[in-house]
């Protein structure tokens, strides 16, 4: 078959939009000279000042715990809404469950994190907990969002899952809850781990909904970047930046072959 | 230890024909709604042990509700179902003494063949050395021995289909239920797995309950066929007798090819019996219990007819024109255009070459003997 010019182009162009900002971003980070935007020969000297910025390794660790944390909590809470969406016969509340499991994929991020604010605010004033802002409403915000990305993959999973499997366990003598764990959460694996990863990123990334369910002593490292950046460009972010997007990409990478392996 | 056997009456081969030994199975006025959906509606039926009896029915006939039923998938809305004795009402399916083969096979696709066929010996708690014992044997038996490593999907459908056998067998159910157990195979593995089946119901001498729309496959796998449209049985009996027999129209046009004749009763007396059809009267033999005038449909299939181009002394004689032909190998199948533009089929065995067939247009009588006619009033 002959090949189109103009979809060559076409696809040449897409890439370059897409890949050019990226691609400078990792290159200036291997920078020699302070400013961002003068390339003064090869170095890695940012990497090594960045290894000593207490502040940023200090945002990492905080982002990683409350990314592990949203992540997993994402994913049993996740699991559950996809059982009941998939499993269960309908019942009145069905469309309403389905409609808030899915909301926060469309729900502006702005309105997501004022609301929880709000929501955070009013149950200290009531309840007394959770006292303060920090890492707890933070874990608990993210997991708000992550949830409904793990549910629609862990859904996606379970609707193609063949349902006389289970019937198959049972017939040849597994009470229900044998059953599940011999045959639908080994069935399902992969959605489960495909879903954790996402989560993960997307918990790591989030700057929006963060910034407003964060409290003193609770930075998390696209906060701190954020903060950085508004003093002006140094190169060591871009030297974060370059690292994150290699995180990024392996958890997508591992996402995806993790889903494809049936 | 020839000689030695004594031949087993027909009374222990076919125990539905005497009323000597109890049941195995029975399952008395089960019903099964889904909302306003009547699926399966008030079937009763006794199978005995050893039987492989068929349950035969088109899409949506209920047969797999049925079988679900038995298994304990669905809970019945009305009825009883006892195996062996036992009533099953209430008994998950975990706990009951079937074992089912299921239409997908539903291989668990994270385990190996063997931990596959071992699942069922293993949750009943047998230990580690015997079940593997087992499942080597049972593997042996539907020839897979080769392939115990193996993942499902590095199977071919036919080694799938015989892995989900000896799965739902190597527990050793009292009943066996396989829904449309040979649906996914090709023509050829199809039959030649037929065979396989009732040699390894004969070794293992369970009963089996087989789900299907395949009325070839019923006929050649079962002792027993019932019958099924819109949720109930509408005949039981072996399958000659349900194909020789049947006991109404839907029965005689869905097993097999048909000429339906509809008509009425004009003679019934004791040693003769004729019926005014829009085709001429037709001839057969007296039926008990029908009264002039009834109405009522004669079925002749194909094979009994027969197509001569002299007109013969048979009871029954029909003349049309050959419309259309269809050469099978074994035999060919003639569609004749009568004189009142009805069509009618007549399969003719190929038994000297086909030299002599007839070719389209040649004007032919069709005859048929008396016997050869059911007379069918339901």
């Amino acid at each position: 078959m002959r090949r189109s010019w103009f979809l060559i182009i076409a696809a040449t162009l897409g890439f370059l939009f897409l890949y050019i900002p990226i691609g400078s971003l990792i290159l200036f980070s291997f920078n020699e000279s302070k400013l961002v935007t003068v390339w003064a020969g090869f170095s890695t000297k940012w990497y090594g000042e960045l290894l000593r910025d207490e502040q940023v390794l200090g945002a990492v660790w905080i982002s990683a715990r409350i990314a592990f944390a949203s992540a997993t909590l994402a994913v049993v809470l996740g699991t559950l809404a996809a059982f009941v969406l998939v499993r269960m016969r309908a019942f009145w509340g069905k469309p309403i469950l389905r409609g808030m499991t899915t909301a926060p994929l469309v729900m502006p991020e702005v309105i997501t994190g004022l609301s929880l604010l709000l929501l955070f605010v009013s149950m200290e004033r009531m309840i007394g907990w959770p006292a303060g802002r920090g890492m707890v409403t933070i874990i608990i915000a993210h997991t708000t969002f992550c949830l409904a990305y793990v549910a629609v993959v862990v859904q996606s999973r379970l609707v193609d899952m063949d349902e006389s499997l289970e019937e198959a366990a049972r017939d040849l003598g597994a009470a229900p809850v044998r059953v599940f764990f011999d045959v639908t959460l080994p069935v399902i694996a992969p959605a489960l781990v495909a879903g954790w990863l996402l989560a993960f990123t997307l918990s790591l990334d989030d700057l929006v909904v963060a910034s407003f369910t964060s409290g003193p002593g609770a930075s998390t490292l696209p906060m701190v970047i954020f903060s950085k950046v508004r003093l002006g460009v140094s190169p060591d972010i871009n030297a974060l930046a370059t690292l994150i997007i290699l995180v990024v990409a392996l958890g997508i990478v591992i996402a995806g072959l993790v889903m494809r392996r049936k | 230890m020839v000689g030695t056997a004594t031949k087993p009456t027909a009374g222990e081969l076919k125990p539905w024909r005497e009323a000597r030994t109890p049941p195995f199975i029975r399952i008395e006025g089960i019903s099964k709604h889904f909302g306003d959906f009547i699926a399966v509606d008030d079937v009763s039926l006794d199978i005995w042990q050893g039987e492989i009896f068929c349950l035969l029915g088109g899409s949506g006939c209920g047969k797999s509700t049925l079988l679900r039923m038995l298994a304990g998938f669905e809970a019945p809305s009305a009825g009883k179902v006892s195996i062996d004795g036992q009533d099953m009402a209430g008994v998950p399916p975990e706990a009951r003494p079937t074992n089912m083969m299921f239409q997908s096979y539903a291989l668990f696709p994270h385990m190996s063949v063997e931990k596959n066929v071992a699942y069922g010996l293993l949750r009943g708690g047998m230990g580690k050395a015997e079940a593997m014992e087992k499942v080597a044997a049972m593997l042996k038996l539907v020839q897979l021995e080769g392939f115990a490593a193996r993942k499902p999907h590095q199977l071919s459908g036919g080694q799938r289909q015989r892995v989900a056998l000896a799965r739902s067998l190597v527990k050793r159910p009292k009943l066996l239920l396989l829904d449309e157990p040979l649906g996914a195979l090709d023509k050829k593995l199809r039959e030649e797995t037929q065979f396989e089946l009732m040699n390894i119901q004969d070794q293992l001498g369970v009963t089996f309950i087989v789900v299907t729309h395949d009325q070839e496959e019923a006929m050649t796998l079962a002792t027993r066929i019932g019958v099924m449209d819109a949720g109930r049985i509408v005949q039981v009996g072996e399958p000659r007798a349900i194909y020789e027999r049947p006991g109404s129209r839907f029965v005689a046009d869905f097993i097999g090819t048909v000429n339906l004749f509809e008509g009425k009763v004009d003679v019934a007396a004791p040693d003769a019996m004729r019926i005014t059809t829009a085709e001429g009267p037709i001839l057969t033999e007296p039926v008990v219990g029908l009264r002039a005038g009834q109405q009522v449909a004669v079925a002749v299939r194909p094979e009994k007819m027969r197509l001569s181009r002299e007109q013969g002394a048979a009871a029954n004689v029909l003349s049309g024109t050959v419309s259309d032909y269809a050469y099978m190998g074994d035999m060919t199948i003639y569609k004749l255009a009568l004189d009142n533009g009805r069509s009618v089929k007549v399969s003719v065995s190929n038994i000297d070459d086909a030299s002599e067939a007839f070719t389209w247009d040649e004007r032919l009588f069709i005859s048929f003997p008396a016997k050869a006619g059911v007379v069918l009033s339901a």
